[in-house]
């Protein structure tokens, strides 16, 4: 069978088993969306900016587990794609991005829309790509998706020349099985001396805490991380990305940990003795001033990573490897051993956290007449019976979403947590209705962000995705006005939107439902409403709180022990807590 | 401290620009950097020269190992090796000086390669410092142009960088 390069690249997809490839045609791609035109076995998802095709595929990624796949021109097409492409870098997920190049005869020429892909990309993918002959297209696809979905997984760029696709140069095809690529191979098996050391350490720890994040849901390790903290009886905090990977619901969950994580997780961790950390990368928003982080812990760290260890926390244990042999060795010798946590250790560092706990950090005012933003996630906690896929803009409602709607399954909370990119939620909405096309689907977002990709409401109808939006709208840039209240003495500048469109009837220009929401008493009706029209895109536009405060809050540069809190703990309950 | 890493890696368009990226993003600092293919045309060598407390060169380490480029790397510094650096000077030489930096090059093993009426370019190899001395030695106002390879190494014994 001979094929052109245009129908090489559609056929391997079809080989690696893509379900939807999400792209924007233009000039340097025209030969292989002819190609994509005459074949049903990949269907192409037609967005309306190249941003919200990399965002859509990335959270088809983060839904599935398989990877997103990106189809974009070059110039600005690629250039368009490049926020979607760092946002998918900084969380760790697999994608394979194809962007078309002008011809190779002009590359450097300063061609009509042509950039150099490879170079911009470079510091924002795992690795990239220039293909400059059509017979090394199939061996390239093969080492894109390898690299994509291996190790520590990330976006792969291919920048493929317009002349390489040219429909009357047709070779054989043949797709590799496998590949191997001798500067590249991925720790697997973590060191078998180290987990017996961490395990040890574990056993004889009095102030425990697992800290989990994004790698064990990357690592589908989510089963072990929750039966080794079952085992262990310890408690559990997860990362923003982390969300899932153990359930919520549990009572050994106590909640995020972070600059909005919760006062019981911050001070476990401030007070702990051993840290277990999974598939976490010691982020900045996590750990605060790192100086003062977690002074009194040992801390051991499972990382498929190496370049992650010791990056910003040195650690006492480092365990290079995929997060879920690691956890299942050490289960499997938790079990072998004869002892257990001390008892009485564990019990008394429970009625500390529980201590903690009985503050309710999270507590809002729920007598209020205005609807407040964590009431409305509530609610959609209870119409969605806690079991919807939730994506999320970047601000306040992206925090108020990971404290209040808990999540019991990995892949359904889907954010852009490393670059906190604004104009996700959407997109990344679509991209999981496609996934899942029974499952609820709900994407919280505020009425800032929205603005950044709301084009996309034209593919929600074209491809018949019906999700529902959850537009927490306070008038304001929610997140940027309380760092101004706190920092810049209410200063609001330019975070405050003087022209906010009419969301109804936007919706409605649209094609979708549009409803807005004024009172606390109707925000239960409105999202039951949305929710029973199954086969419609509902905007739902909610008029919250304009001066809601996320809290608690570390402020930048401070530490876990140092929050801030809707209402400060009395200096009698201190002395209790302490 | 100053380490020397040495790195094999994918003899490939774009390979130099992936390790410089990485230097200016995450705001390490390169003294000298050189590179050419191998004995295997498919590999290139890089010799780095660059300063960092034991964390900051882990990381360098680690984030080096991360390019899928990259095949294998040492770091030199960490056992008994041997560093060379190749520096071509072009002279200005007077007929008062011509005898003085003949002897001064004899002096440093240096081989002098060009010859005009008023200059003089001199070859040397040898460790860095040894190239910095011979370039004290001489006159400042004599110096037309100094061109330095920066260092290469390769360790001592039997061990090496290979596939």
């Amino acid at each position: 069978m001979e094929l052109s390069g245009g129908e090489i690249i559609v056929r391997c997809l079809k080989d690696e088993g893509v379900e939807y490839i999400f792209g924007y045609p233009g000039g340097a791609v025209l030969h292989l969306y002819d190609a994509i035109f005459q074949q049903d076995d990949v269907q192409h998802i037609l967005v309306r900016h190249e941003q919200a095709a990399t965002h859509a595929a990335d959270a088809y990624a983060r839904a599935t587990g398989k990877p997103g796949v990106v189809l974009v021109t070059s110039g600005p097409g690629a250039t368009n794609a490049v926020t979607g492409i760092a946002t998918a870098y900084m969380d760790s997920i697999p994608m394979v991005v194809i962007s078309g190049q002008v011809p190779t005869a002009v590359i450097g020429s300063d061609a009509f829309q042509e950039v150099d892909m490879v170079g911009i990309t470079r510091p924002c993918v795992k690795h990239n790509f220039l293909v400059k002959r059509t017979e090394d297209i199939a061996e390239t696809m093969k080492k894109a998706f390898y690299v994509a979905t291996t190790g520590r997984p990330g976006p792969v760029v291919v920048d493929i020349p317009k002349d390489i696709t040219e429909p009357g140069y047709k070779i054989p095809y043949h797709y590799p099985e496998s590949i191997h690529m001798r500067s590249y191979n991925p720790a697997v098996m973590g060191h078998k001396g180290q987990i017996k050391k961490a395990v040890d350490l574990l056993l004889l720890a009095k102030r425990p805490i697992i800290y989990a994040g994004g790698g064990v849901i990357l690592g589908e390790a989510s089963e072990e991380l929750t039966e080794i903290t079952r085992m262990l009886g310890f408690p559990i905090t997860n990362t923003l990305m982390g969300l899932g990977s153990f359930p919520a619901t549990d009572k050994q969950f106590i909640g995020m940990l972070g600059m909005h994580g919760t006062y019981e997780a911050n001070l476990a961790m401030h007070e702990s003795d051993v840290i277990l950390a999974v598939g976490a990368r010691f982020d900045d928003r996590v750990t605060g001033k790192i100086a003062e982080f977690c002074p009194y812990a040992k801390i051991i760290h499972i990382d498929v990573d190496p370049a992650s260890i010791s990056k910003t926390v040195m650690v006492d244990v480092p365990i290079v490897g995929q997060v879920k042999p690691v956890l299942q060795q050490m289960i499997d010798l938790i079990q072998d051993s004869k002892m257990r946590p001390s008892e009485e250790a564990l019990s008394a560092w429970w009625s500390q956290i529980d201590n903690w706990r009985s503050i309710d950090c999270l507590a809002y005012d729920r007598h209020s007449e205005i609807i407040k933003p964590q009431y409305v996630i509530e609610q959609l906690y209870q119409v969605t019976q806690g079991d919807a896929y939730i994506t999320s803009d970047v601000g306040q409602h992206q925090m108020f979403a990971a404290q209040f709607y808990p999540f019991d399954k990995p892949r359904r909370w889907i954010n852009s947590g490393g670059l906190g990119t604004m104009g996700f939620g959407l997109p990344a909405a679509i991209g999981a209705k496609l996934a899942f096309p029974d499952a609820d689907v709900a994407c919280i977002t505020g009425e800032a962000s929205i603005q950044m990709c709301i084009q996309e409401l034209a593919t929600a109808l074209q491809y018949d995705t019906p999700v529902k939006i959850i537009n927490l709208n306070n008038r304001y840039m929610g997140m940027v006005r309380q760092w101004q209240e706190f920092n810049y003495s209410g200063r609001y500048s330019h975070s405050y939107m003087d022209t906010i469109p009419d969301f109804v009837k936007l919706a409605e220009s649209y094609g979708h439902v549009g409803i807005r929401v004024d009172k606390p008493e109707q925000v239960k009706d409105a999202i039951e409403q949305a929710f029973a029209m199954k086969d419609r895109t509902v905007f739902l536009d909610f008029m919250t709180d304009r001066e809601e405060n996320v809290y608690p809050m570390i402020e930048a540069g401070k530490a876990h022990h140092d929050m801030k809190l809707r209402v400060a703990p009395s200096a009698k309950t201190e002395r209790e807590l302490a | 401290m100053r380490h020397i890493i040495s790195i094999l890696i994918e003899n490939e368009a774009g390979a130099l620009s992936r390790v410089a990226g990485l230097f200016s993003a995450r705001g390490y600092n390169i003294e000298s950097l050189t590179v050419a293919p191998t004995e295997d045309s498919s590999l290139s060598r890089m010799t780095l020269v660059t300063r960092g407390n034991d964390h900051i060169i882990e990381q360098i380490t680690k984030q080096l190992n991360k390019l899928v480029d990259v095949v294998k790397l040492i770091d030199l510094a960490e056992a008994v090796h041997i560093e060379r650096e190749l520096m071509l000077v072009k002279i200005h030489t007077t007929e008062n000086s011509r005898a003085e930096v003949k002897r001064l090059n004899d002096i440093f093993r240096g081989k002098i390669i060009d010859v005009t009426a008023a200059s003089y370019v001199v070859e040397m190899t040898g460790p860095s410092d040894k190239l910095d001395a011979f370039i004290h030695a001489l006159d400042p106002d004599s110096i037309i142009e100094v061109v330095r390879s920066g260092p290469t190494g390769i360790s001592r014994g039997e061990k090496g960088l290979h596939l």
